[in-house]
């Protein structure tokens, strides 16, 4: 066997460990899953072994569950007809009944979890008799799938509940929470936390003691912990916990209705019939385009750009040791942040010293609340604070390898700190500019070495917001673009590359949300309809108290802006006379001033401001499911539209940059997969038929580009092609 | 098709439907006996003219359980032949028996039969009896499930009813119970609870607090606030995204009290009537049953109103009296804005926010509490409807003869 070395002791007690070679983790894979059966075969029938023991080879633990990218790989083919669904649930069953067997070998087993075990590596730890494990804070015990749009599909769902009962279960199966080992120990999860130099001994000295080889739920007494879903206390907990559950996920997500579900059913039958259940939950959850959607924008692309997979190739990798950041506003100070968290000399330039020193201020703040929480050490926070030199001086930019420009969205601005920052820069330092709305090649004017220029969008609040949006000019080499991604990955960032527009990809789509939201508006829909079903769609926040978070004048400024630009192609309509009057006239800025589309509270609470109804009578006042359909439609539908443009106008150049970068840059409603993902789920000919529709009705804002009607006359799919050219 | 006629209508006052209520210590089956006993010992009725009792239960669980109808025909020595059947449609269990007594009736399928309902609420606790619709997510997520009084408190606050009308709602009603009692309009249908000897052991119904004021009912805290906070509230906004925040008005001084009681009512056709030497008190018009929104859950009562009057040619006006249950203040108050009742049309002795809500019972309580008030004002025609469970509503309307 390749992936399991089994040596048996003088006991008779056979210790396996499992070290799927050639990876740093183990995950259950094909070849790993036929070995497995093999070696239950084994225990059963080999009459020198008296039990066994499960151990890692790996330091990085025992195992990190199914393999993801297998299972993703299969999710390109015809999706939702019967074969698929008979080969998920064949997949889910077989794992099943294979740590059944396990379970009812006849032998005590053990496992001994020397690290993390999450999904199906927890879900085998569960289907063993005896549970110990590493005493490590960092160690993760857990049963993830929900977070990816799966349910565990091996056990999880019945093994948990059966052990912890399903209040304490359902959480972690929802969630996809992990447990530490004192956690697991606590609620039941794992016998014993013990160093783990001593897993695999006490994982033996329970088997010598005659541990015992029928699983709790085997026994004749058995109880459920809390009992079954009709014993009064559990009632409430499905009662309670549906509503939990539809108030979180509005109802978006299969795979936590589909675990509540699992869970519900499971628990009336026993764990045979159960594990099947199981299986055809698994099997209807991951046939979805949103199971789909979130494995491959979430878990496989993020993963793939996470590690430089948009990086042009064959040039040198470049390590950014000092950057400079021009502007110490909020921006620049958060830049200054992520950059020092990185180890990255840090010169940190402002008009004044004053403001260049607050600069700094804010990496103080958020480093003494590290450290106040545990989680830096003050060595280290001072550490980290040494490596950002506030200045005015634009001398101190020598020697650096990159600038960062945050300045105020001012092109004379720009052009005034750019030219003063290259007269210091060396002959191959690339200037960055944080621009979120100026085209860069603009910008790039005034470089005397436009090749070395280029667009390093950040998102606000820096430390917090995943991803970067790299912007590429017309002259902007493709060198410039390999060392601006080697900086992103350095400061652990997920960068997207895109080509210049107005807005970029980012900004661009995610105006279009909050756009929808306020035509809803002036054509007489409710406020609340608005923002509730905004929410439902599954963006953070609906789009009245979004563009209230933005803040109106911004916006108002925004649109101006692009009157001046666009001149007469610039229809602005009675939304730019709405956000006009409540900025100029009314003084009402959205949140922060306490008074936009709602009035805020000083205790954080807000309530739609009722003068709204004078400047956007309302004329539709409830909305029937069909209604509620529509709007979804349209404000999702909007997003997705501007997306496809983007890809035809080759602003973004593949659909996995343009998904990741529409949940991690504007939290696109991240069940769907992203924009491009939706269109593909939903399927080309279909979004173009609605999207028609639309423009019929409410405005060309929704009319689907050319390319979109290429590619379903073809019978194309985004990420179809984008596999095509890949191969 | 044959007319069905109401010959009789009785019904135990209703005992607090708690541990310390009057018929706690009286089994539900012995609530649904005398009742029985009542209809044949007030009417020297031959039992064997019955053909089948029908009774609404909700929680037919433990001692409700096994088709108490049934055990309570044996139980008050009914003909053996006199068949009887345990049905459930939640609220109006008790007018939907009485409808389905007098489709058999109509129908042919009976000469005589019983419609009634009993609950021991005290005894046999709400929900007793499980129930996937709430508990299993299939279910619970399609229906948007939110309890009654989210439901309430949800039609409050699209309806624009302020905790102050919903209060002073309540007080009228707790007035109204109180005077019909001192005039004694109850008199003729309500029979007391006889205890284990015999003796009386309630007369009166027990829940009602003819004290209550504005300012007592304001001291009380709204009962639906921590359950919305949990999540049944944005279960509701999801469905109704016109409200911004739900509106707690409902406590347990504006809802319908928890209590324990039973009631029947003999209806046949007038020929069976006569055989029996009856005079028959009013016709059953018509009866109708109706699915509704499920998630808001109580706005039946108008739509199967509609429904109910439309079929019979009727309009609002031509209903002299209306009884709708006061489950929630708020019900009320919204059939009679949706359909423009004025109040002192409907529920005007008062209803289940006094004098409590059995159940299994209530329909057939209140259809017998309208029909004497017909009787005592001298009017013809009166509509009983209930809002009902899982979004439904059930109507019956009656005339006098």
């Amino acid at each position: 066997m390749a992936n399991f070395a089994v040596t048996v002791d003088d006991a008779g007690i056979a210790v396996v460990v499992f070290d799927v070679p050639g990876r740093s983790m183990n995950t259950l894979t094909a070849d790993v899953v036929r070995e497995l059966g093999e070696l239950v075969a084994r225990l059963a029938s080999d009459d020198a072994i008296n039990g066994a023991v499960f151990t890692s080879g790996k330091s990085s633990g025992f195992c990190a569950g199914a393999d993801l990218g297998e299972l993703g790989g299969g999710f390109d083919g015809d999706a939702g007809g019967e074969a698929e669904k008979r080969a998920l649930f064949d997949a889910s069953y077989t794992l099943n009944k294979l740590f059944r067997s396990l379970e009812m070998c006849g032998k005590p087993v053990a496992a001994a979890l020397n690290g993390l075990a999450l999904g199906g590596g927890l879900e085998l730890a569960l289907a063993c008799h005896y549970r110990v494990v590493a005493d490590g804070a960092k160690i993760q015990l857990g049963l993830p799938e929900a977070k990816v749009g799966l349910l565990p599909g091996a056990g999880g769902t019945q093994r948990l509940p059966r052990l912890v009962g399903a209040m304490k279960a359902l959480p972690l199966l929802l969630e996809g929470k992990s447990l530490s080992p004192q956690e697991a120990l606590a609620l039941g999860v794992v016998h014993e936390v013990v160093p783990v130099e001593r897993v695999v001994a006490v994982a033996k000295e329970w088997i010598a003691a005659k541990g015992d080889a029928v699983a709790p739920w085997d026994k004749k007494d058995f109880k459920i912990p809390g009992g079954g879903p009709y014993t009064p206390a559990t009632t409430q907990v499905f009662v309670m916990g549906n509503a939990m559950v539809r108030k979180q996920s509005f109802g978006n997500y299969p795979a936590q209705l589909n675990i509540m579900k699992c869970v519900y059913e499971g628990l009336q039958v026993p764990i045979d019939a159960a594990l099947r259940i199981e299986s055809r939950y698994f099997a209807r959850t991951a046939g979805t385009p949103q199971a789909r959607g979130m494995i491959r924008t979430l878990f496989l692309s993020m993963d793939q750009l996470g590690k430089g997979a948009s990086r042009p190739q064959g040039f040198a990798k470049s390590d950014a040791k000092q950057v400079a950041v021009l502007g110490a506003g909020m921006m620049g100070a958060g830049i200054a942040y992520v950059q020092a968290m990185s180890g990255i000399e840090t010169v940190l330039i402002d008009t004044t010293q004053e403001g260049a020193d607050k600069g700094k201020e804010y990496s103080r703040k958020l480093t003494d609340k590290a450290v106040k929480r545990g989680k830096m050490t003050q060595e280290k926070a001072e550490a980290l604070l040494a490596l950002i030199h506030p200045t005015t001086d634009y001398g101190l930019i020598a020697g650096s390898d990159l600038v960062v420009e945050a300045v105020f969205e001012d092109r004379g601005l720009k052009a005034d700190v750019t030219r003063r920052a290259e007269a210091e820069l060396a002959e191959n330092s690339v200037f960055g500019s944080n621009t979120s709305t100026l085209p860069i090649t603009g910008l790039a004017e005034v470089s005397v070495r436009p090749d070395k220029f280029i667009g390093i969008h950040f998102f606000s609040p820096v430390d917090r917001m995943g991803l970067v949006e790299i912007i590429v000019g017309a002259q902007t080499s493709q060198e410039t673009v390999a060392r601006a991604i080697d900086y992103v990955l350095k400061i652990r960032k997920t960068p997207i590359v895109v080509n210049d527009s107005r807005g970029f990809y980012t900004s661009r789509c995610f105006g279009t949300f909050v756009q929808e939201g306020l035509e809803m508006l002036v054509e007489g829909i409710a406020p609340a309809i608005i923002d509730n079903v905004g929410r439902a769609t599954g963006m953070p926040r609906g789009p009245l108290e979004m563009n209230d978070d933005v803040a109106l004048d911004l916006s108002y400024k925004v649109r101006e802006q692009a009157r001046k630009d666009l001149g007469d192609a610039y229809h602005g309509g009675p939304v730019d006379a709405l956000i006009a009057k409540m900025v100029t006239e009314l003084g009402r800025l959205g949140r922060k001033n306490g008074r936009g589309f709602y009035d805020y509270a000083p205790d954080g609470t807000k309530k739609l401001w009722p003068g709204l109804a004078d400047l956007a009578p309302v004329t539709v006042t409830e909305a029937d499911a069909a209604l509620i359909e529509e709007i979804r439609t349209r404000l999702l539908y909007r997003q997705a539209v501007e997306a496809a443009r983007c890809m035809a106008e080759n602003v973004t150049t593949n659909p996995r940059e343009a998904d990741v970068g529409a949940i991690l840059g504007w939290g696109f409603a991240p069940w769907t997969g992203g924009p491009i993902s939706l269109i593909d789920g939903v399927g080309v000919g279909k979004f173009v038929t609605i999207c028609d529709r639309l423009a019929e009705r409410y405005g060309a804002r929704f009319a689907p580009p050319q390319l979109l009607r290429d590619m379903a006359a073809r019978g194309e799919s985004f990420y179809g092609v984008a596999k095509a050219v890949a191969a | 098709m044959a007319d069905a006629y109401i010959f009789d209508a009785v019904r135990t006052p209703r005992g607090k439907g708690r541990k310390d209520g009057a018929l706690h210590e009286i089994t539900a089956l012995s609530l649904a006996t005398q009742v029985l006993e009542a209809l044949r010992d007030r009417n020297d009725l031959d039992t064997s003219l019955v053909d089948d009792v029908v009774f609404g239960c909700v929680a037919p669980v433990g001692e409700q359980g096994s088709d108490i109808a049934r055990t309570a025909v044996l139980n008050a020595d009914y003909a053996q032949t006199t068949a009887g059947v345990q049905i459930n449609r939640f609220c109006a269990s008790g007018l939907e028996a009485c409808n389905m007594a007098a489709a058999k009736v109509k129908s042919g399928e009976a000469v005589m039969a019983i419609g009634g309902g009993v609950e021991s609420m005290s005894r046999v606790p709400m929900g007793s009896d499980g129930g996937a619709w709430p508990v299993d997510p299939s279910s619970a997520f399609k229906t948007y499930f939110a309890p009654q009084g989210i439901g309430a408190d949800l039609i409050a606050t699209l309806d624009g009813f302020s905790r102050d009308d919903v209060d002073a709602y309540a007080v009228e009603s707790q007035k109204r119970a109180a005077r019909a009692w001192e005039e004694g309009r109850f008199r003729k249908s309500v029979v007391a609870v006889r205890d284990q000897l015999g003796f009386p052991i309630l007369a009166r119904d027990e829940h009602m607090r003819p004290e209550t004021s504005m300012q007592s009912l304001a001291s009380l805290n709204p009962a639906f606030t921590g359950p919305g906070e949990m999540g049944f509230d944005a279960v509701v906004i999801q469905r109704y995204p016109q409200v911004e925040r739900v509106n707690h008005v409902h406590h347990a001084g504006n809802s319908s009290g928890i209590v324990d009681g039973a009631a029947g009512v003999l209806i046949g056709t007038k020929e069976a009537g006569e055989a029996a030497g009856l005079k028959p008190r009013a016709r059953i018009r018509g009866m109708a049953s109706i699915g509704s929104e499920p998630s808001i859950m109580l706005t039946g009562p108008a739509l199967v109103t509609e429904k109910l009057l439309k079929r019979l040619g009727m309009q609002v006006d031509d209903i002299d009296l209306y009884e709708l249950n006061e489950a929630f203040a708020s019900v009320v108050m919204r059939f009679m804005k949706v359909l423009n009742v004025p109040h002192d049309k409907i529920n005007v002795n008062g209803g289940a926010i006094a004098m409590g809500h059995p159940l299994g019972a209530t329909g057939a309580m209140i259809l017998g509490t309208v029909l004497d008030e017909l009787e005592r004002s001298d009017q013809e025609t009166a509509l009983i409807t209930l809002c009902v469970g899982a979004g439904m509503g059930t109507a019956t309307v009656i005339e006098r003869v």
